[in-house]
């Protein structure tokens, strides 16, 4: 199988309370927080490995997954660091984030489908800057092809894609025919959710993400790096959605700590008043 | 002058109270910018709801019947909810829910449309429409405005007060069903594996208890007594459902539900920004936690520094006492 994997450079979302916003809200200020690699797209990643492969021999491998990142040139370092993980090759967009927006992606990535004729595109389902949880969906109807979002587990058939979708109130089965798009859930990466043909199926892997061993890390200097322009690929850039100015979120007033039940009772039938 | 087309959302062989929420939307934005509003109802046997959406004020009710529709499938509904959207509509919305988000950005691609989610607030200026959401785990809001003719929005049910019915009937239509667009004869509904829930649904409940991680195997064994004593829905961090403690679709938090109640119980949850970002929007935030430095107590309105195992139990004693009393 082919996979391509669109993978968005993020600000470190473990400090997103830091970001600064200045006074009149013209813009989000990201400095100090470190670039991290979206985690559902690294998520992404992994599910492709583990599907382009046999779990139990990982450095053959079974496959080709191709991760795609649009930036600025420093990141090449979140390619780098899927391609150390296991990722095949990779391929920059050159672009900045302000020029952007998810339709003019969903749009690039079509034209990259084009190009590339993979079997499936795999990506996180939300990029947790912008939480808008819509690229893969669009490139699916742009691609008139099947989708399954929001999937905790995938198992490849022949052709075909078995995949279990995590929606309001449990867990919505569906079957895709290859080519297809998904997007992944939290759960994708948790011991037995992705399964291969290749791959036993009492296999189990380890938990999360696979790291990179530093000899990964070297040889994955030598793995392949395409460089292009966004408008190689779309030649209409005009974006679809404008952002007028931002504002921190409304501010709760301080807490109280209480030392009982009895008196944290009492505050929510006398102070409060939600009892 | 907006015309708003509200998707309804209908399943398991009912009308879900998600499109409440998004019937406020479309009123609100109908109402300021003296346009109006109608309802779409798509899904197999969806047309037993029609009565229930004809009390709205809408213009009209639009049903798509069709025993092909008894499961969703995106590429099975998008087409009709792009046909409809054509005649004359400005604004597509339905609730940010897993069924908005997996089939609104496929109708925008189809319509070349602007798509905004998760809009927590809109204001009307004539027919100039600036959405207000969350981003960065909702430590920032963005004000945009979408550029292109038609715009597709899912709007936060948190945020949006479920309408009441006003009385009124408005015309019931029938529409055909457009035919599905390519690749819908690549997937296959294959199962729904519903978690039976006996409780009030989370993004609807006013009151909600949530467990992280340390409750381990005694989440439901030490939560359903406070949830039964206060009537609350249930819900649980990441953590927890990771570790298989609490099923998937009580998560709560940024790319799980997001809850704003009158009242959050956070047991034995650390506060990750994460989490946070499902549920800050609440009242009242209570926090049991034995950990005096966690940061759920930087939210919270009241917060107990003790072991939830003993915690807990006192506070279901203590609640029913005064329910009684």
């Amino acid at each position: 199988m082919k996979i391509l994997v669109p993978v968005k450079r993020v600000s470190d979302p473990d400090n997103a309370n830091k970001i600064k916003i200045p006074a009149g809200g013209a813009k989000i200020d990201t400095t100090g927080l470190e670039w991290k690699p979206n985690p559902f797209d690294e998520y992404a990643v992994e599910a492709a490995l583990r599907l382009t492969e046999n779990g139990a021999t990982p450095k053959q491998r079974g496959g080709e997954a191709i991760v795609v990142t649009f930036g600025p040139p420093e990141t090449v370092t979140t390619l780098r660091s899927s391609l150390a993980t296991g990722a095949d090759r990779a391929i920059r967009v050159d672009s900045t984030d302000e020029n952007l927006d998810g339709a003019l992606v969903a749009k690039s990535l079509r034209a990259l489908v084009e190009k590339e004729k993979p079997d499936l595109v795999l990506m996180g389902k939300q990029a947790v800057d912008g939480d808008s949880n819509q690229v893969g969906q669009m490139l699916a109807e742009l691609l008139g092809w099947p989708m399954a979002t929001f999937a905790a587990t995938i198992k490849e058939e022949d052709g075909s894609l078995l995949v279990g979708r995590e929606v309001d109130g449990g867990v919505l089965t569906l079957r895709v025919k290859l080519p297809a798009v998904v997007t992944v859930d939290l759960r994708i990466v948790a011991p037995t959710s992705v399964y291969s043909k290749q791959t036993a199926p009492t296999f189990k892997y380890n938990d999360g993400v696979r790291f990179a061993a530093l000899p990964a890390i070297m040889s994955a200097k030598k793995k392949p790096l395409l460089e292009m322009k966004v408008t190689d690929l779309v030649p209409d850039t005009a974006l679809s959605i404008k952002y007028l100015s931002y504002e921190p979120p409304p501010a709760r007033k301080a807490g109280v700590k209480v030392k009982s039940v009895p008196e944290l009772v009492d505050k929510l039938v006398n102070e409060a008043k939600v009892l | 002058m907006a015309n708003v087309l509200v998707v309804a959302e209908f399943g398991e062989g009912k009308l879900k109270k998600t499109t409440h929420s998004a019937i406020t939307f479309a009123e609100t934005v109908a109402k300021g910018s003296n346009g109006s509003f109608s309802i779409l109802l798509i899904g197999g046997g969806a047309k037993a709801a029609s009565t229930e959406l004809a009390a709205f004020g809408a213009a009209k009710v639009l049903v798509a019947d069709d025993a092909g529709l008894a499961n969703y499938v995106a590429e099975r509904y998008s087409p009709t909810v792009v046909a409809t959207a054509k005649t004359g509509f400005d604004v597509v919305v339905t609730a940010a829910g897993a069924f908005g988000k997996d089939l609104m950005p496929r109708v925008a691609a189809a319509l070349g449309a602007g798509y905004a989610t998760d809009i927590s607030s809109v204001k009307v200026d004539g027919a100039k429409l600036t959405y207000k959401r969350p981003m960065f785990a909702g430590n920032a809001y963005g004000y945009c405005e979408i550029t292109t003719p038609i715009h597709v929005v899912t709007v936060r049910q948190s945020e949006f007060a479920p309408a009441q019915p006003k009385g009124g009937n408005s015309p019931v239509e029938a529409i055909p069903v457009a035919p599905p667009s390519t690749g819908a004869d690549r997937v296959t509904f294959v199962s729904l594996d519903q978690v039976k829930n006996e409780r009030p649904e989370l993004t609807e409940a006013s009151v909600v208890v949530s467990g992280g991680r340390a409750l381990k195997e005694r989440f439901k064994e030490v939560l359903d007594p406070l949830a039964d004593a206060l009537g609350a829905a249930v819900g649980a961090s990441r953590a927890a459902c990771d570790a298989g403690y609490a099923p998937s679709d009580l998560q709560v938090g940024q790319t799980g539900k997001v809850v704003a109640p009158k009242l959050y119980f956070a047991i034995g949850i650390s506060g990750a920004i994460q989490h946070l970002a499902g549920m800050k929007g609440s009242k009242v935030i209570v926090a049991v936690n034995k950990d005096a430095e966690a940061p759920i107590f930087q939210v919270a309105d009241y917060g107990l520094v003790a072991d939830l195992f003993q915690a807990v139990p006192e506070l279901v004693t203590e609640i029913k006492k005064r329910k009684a009393g």
